[in-house]
């Protein structure tokens, strides 16, 4: 939990009750007029303890604890592929933005034959949405009474992606490791009864290590991961060990309320999850504070909504992902073909966009600067009427890239019709299909 | 070994419990009657507070055959979507909870056509109804009209009750014992205003559920999943115009997405049309689940039973 500035003043040298420190009181060597002033500016984050040569260490090391964020920032790496976990703020997405979305692994066994072929079609799987590159992030490979290390090696030589080694046997884990050196995996995990060695483990390969405990009991989970942060392993990933939907929800709502509200240093860490075979689980997890999940297979038709559904919670509320306003050609128009018209929010001027460029057809598509929001959204807050569609028209000088003055609306928005008429006299207006995926037939129909 | 106390929040607010049908003894001819609402915390979280109801789910049934449905949702039901009181019929034993009545946009569509097509369907189930007009307001007036005279008594919820035509809606509402279906477009304000708009005309708040309306997965469903959490805390938190059961259509959202139409076109990675469109529907329904939702109007019936099967599962302590 951040302090406040007046907070960091009390631990400043002007507070002190040392004489030797307090002499120092707004000695200014900070470079600020006073220690309050530092103080306030250390709280805004505009400068930093070091600048101060006199502050105690107690109060250095109060100042140093209070930076730290409530959730871990946790890294795991291969080749160049990074994911971070953690670092979230907030319970809710609207309240600011959720940060780091969590990693989704597929699980591939160590008696499975075919673990390396999966983890090739992982690595390799790639979808364009809305012009992100959505991908999965890694492979759980899991101890299975197979031979764990060839299994990781092959794994890992198949896909480029982080790993999360599945074994609470120390001896196999630590093939699993040797097997993996050069990435940051993450180890799974350490229980009450094996955690000295696991965390051993995790400290000399220097990966984050998984605290497991049975049941959803917070109790024990808090204290095993206090014993292996004890042990030198700061970077801590949790393990409740609830699978189901109810207490799944309970319990990582509880840790992320522990963390954030409460300030709970034993749990302020990202939570692992295991979806099965089950997306629906996994969806649960991805929008209810998981930091990893892990899947028990690999399907395109399951994964692809799956990896949109978690692009739409991670999707930063306070900033509408927005194209740029102005014409866009799509498959090479010519002076003759069909002018549409639609918002500048991407989500509109993909679909758009992409039935356009689809059905083959030419077209012009002029996108109004409507505030990044979708045609029905943004004609609903005046963003998007006849005044600003015609003024876009007349400002981007589409007319004298067309040999014709026909301007196509969305159906939704209809109802401007009357308007745009008198606001651009010379056009003639045309209402499109309210869906941009009735857009093919319609310019086949109309313009064809 | 450090204790670790479970944070709960004191809420102070709670959903309002929502009755929908009326059976013989209330002057309607539903077998059973389907009550939502009534949480006293969010979803699920029973640690905290009571989910006295568990949410519901609608399945959507057209007055005729769908001309624009996906291809997967046609085979999914059969020769059944050809008469409305048959697939009514079908809609139920695939476990709705509620029949949702749409009517399309035909030459065929009067008064008329909505009061015989409406009885076929109260006389083919004993489920609750919910009822939307083909979605133009003047059509809407006409049709739902027309069904709430014919449906006189039965607590039929008639949707969609908009800020353009609400006064209409609710007058038949309030002439024939009906419920409404308040839809905003995604926005907290004009949610709590609509409701207000319609408790001033006198209708009761426990007559009217919220609909924040729905995004699909991929196409804009985070703006209600963010607006309908901030509808459930504001609720919570003792907002008494906020405090309505929030409904939602994932049926119709989704499977409009290209996504879950169409086969032709698509990459490769989108993966088998089937199971893609069937998880579109499914994963933009239970994400709404996770937001809050109490009663959602579906269509495929495989994803009927996957997010029923999630909502069990979330109910069990």
């Amino acid at each position: 939990m951040a302090l406040s500035g007046l907070e960091i003043y009390k631990l400043l040298p002007a507070s002190s009750k040392n004489p030797e420190v307090k002499k120092h009181a707004n000695c200014k060597e900070c470079g600020f007029p006073t220690c309050l002033a530092f103080a306030m500016k250390l709280g805004q984050k505009q400068a930093e303890l070091s600048q101060c040569p006199y502050v105690e260490e107690e109060s250095k090391s109060k100042l140093e604890a209070s930076a730290a964020p409530p959730i871990r920032l946790i890294t795991v790496s291969a080749d160049g592929h990074k994911l971070e976990v953690g670092n979230e703020t907030v319970l809710f997405r609207h309240e600011k933005t959720f940060y780091h979305q969590p990693g989704l692994f597929v699980r591939v066994k160590d008696t499975q034959s075919d673990a390396a072929e999966v983890a090739k079609a992982v690595g390799e799987y790639a979808v364009d949405y809305v012009g992100m590159d959505l991908t999965l992030d890694g492979i759980a490979v899991a101890a299975d009474g197979g031979d764990f290390g060839a299994t990781v090696a092959a794994v890992k030589e198949a896909c480029p992606f982080p790993l999360i080694l599945l074994s609470d046997d120390p001896a196999t884990a630590e093939a699993g490791l040797k097997a993996a050196a050069g990435t940051q995996s993450l180890l799974w995990a350490a229980t009450p009864d094996n955690w000295e060695a696991m965390a051993k483990l995790a400290a000399d390969y220097k990966v984050p290590l998984v605290v497991r405990v049975d049941g959803g009991d917070l109790d024990s989970l808090a204290a095993l991961a206090e014993q292996v942060k004890g042990a030198g392993v700061e970077d801590i990933v949790l393990d409740p060990g609830v699978r189901d939907y109810a207490s799944g929800l309970a319990v990582f709502t509880q840790l992320r309320r522990l963390a954030l509200k409460k300030n709970e240093r034993s749990v302020g860490y990202p939570i692992i999850a295991f979806a099965g075979d089950d997306p629906v689980l996994a969806g649960q997890q991805v929008a209810k504070y998981s930091g990893f999940v892990v899947l028990d297979g690999f399907s395109p038709g399951t994964i692809y909504p799956l990896l949109v559904m978690r692009a739409n919670i991670f999707t930063d509320p306070q900033k509408p992902i927005q194209v740029k306003p102005g014409v866009y050609e799509i498959n090479n128009p010519q002076p003759g073909d069909p002018l549409m018209v639609t918002t500048n929010f991407s989500i509109t001027y993909f679909s758009v966009a992409n039935e356009i460029e689809s059905s083959g057809i030419p077209g012009w598509l002029l996108v109004a600067d409507a505030e990044g929001m979708s045609v029905l959204t943004a004609w609903a807050a005046g963003k998007f009427d006849a005044e600003r569609i015609a003024k876009s028209v007349k400002s981007t000088g589409i007319a004298e890239k067309l040999n014709h003055q026909r301007l196509i609306i969305p159906g939704h928005v209809a109802v401007l019709m009357g308007e745009l008429e008198e606001e651009l006299p010379e056009w003639e207006i045309n209402v499109g299909p309210r869906e941009a995926v009735d857009l093919p037939n319609f310019l086949k129909v109309q313009w064809g | 070994m450090p204790t670790i106390e479970v944070p709960k929040e004191k809420w102070s607010g709670k959903v309002r419990e929502i009755t929908l049908g009326a059976t013989a003894a209330d002057g309607g001819t539903r077998t059973k009657t389907v009550t939502v609402g009534g949480e006293t915390t969010l979803p699920f979280l029973h640690f905290e507070g009571e989910i006295p109801h568990q949410p519901v789910i609608a399945i959507e049934v057209q007055d005729r055959r769908p001309a624009d449905w996906s291809p997967v949702l046609l085979e999914a039901w059969g020769d059944v979507t050809d008469d409305v009181a048959t697939w009514a019929k079908a809609a139920e034993e695939a476990g709705a909870d509620i029949i949702a009545l749409k009517y399309t946009q035909h030459e065929d569509l009067s008064p008329d056509h909505a009061r015989q097509t409406l009885r076929k369907v109260l006389d083919a189930t004993g489920l609750p109804l919910v009822v939307f007009g083909p979605g133009q307001a003047e059509l809407d007036n006409e049709v739902l009209v027309a069904v709430a005279e014919e449906g006189k008594g039965e607590n039929l919820v008639l949707g969609v009750c908009e800020d353009k035509n609400y006064r209409t809606i609710v007058a038949a509402a309030l002439a024939h014992g009906h419920m409404v279906d308040a839809r905003c477009p995604m926005d907290v304000n004009l949610s709590k205003q609509l409701n207000i708009l319609i408790s001033d005309m006198g209708l009761p708040l426990e007559r009217i559920v919220m609909d924040p309306t729905t995004g699909a997965l991929g196409y804009g469903m985070e703006y209600g999943y963010s607006v309908m959490e901030r509808l459930r805390l504001a609720a919570l938190q003792g907002d008494g115009m906020t405090q309505q059961p929030m409904l939602v259509t994932p049926g119709e959202e989704a499977w409009r997405a290209k996504e879950a139409r169409t086969e032709e076109g698509v990459p490769e990675a989108w993966g088998d049309w089937g199971e893609r469109a069937v998880n579109w529907e499914t994963l933009t329904a239970s994400t709404l689940v996770e937001s809050g939702a109490d009663i959602l109007v579906m269509r495929h019936p495989e994803s009927v039973k996957r997010v029923r099967a999630m909502i069990d599962a979330l109910m069990s302590e």
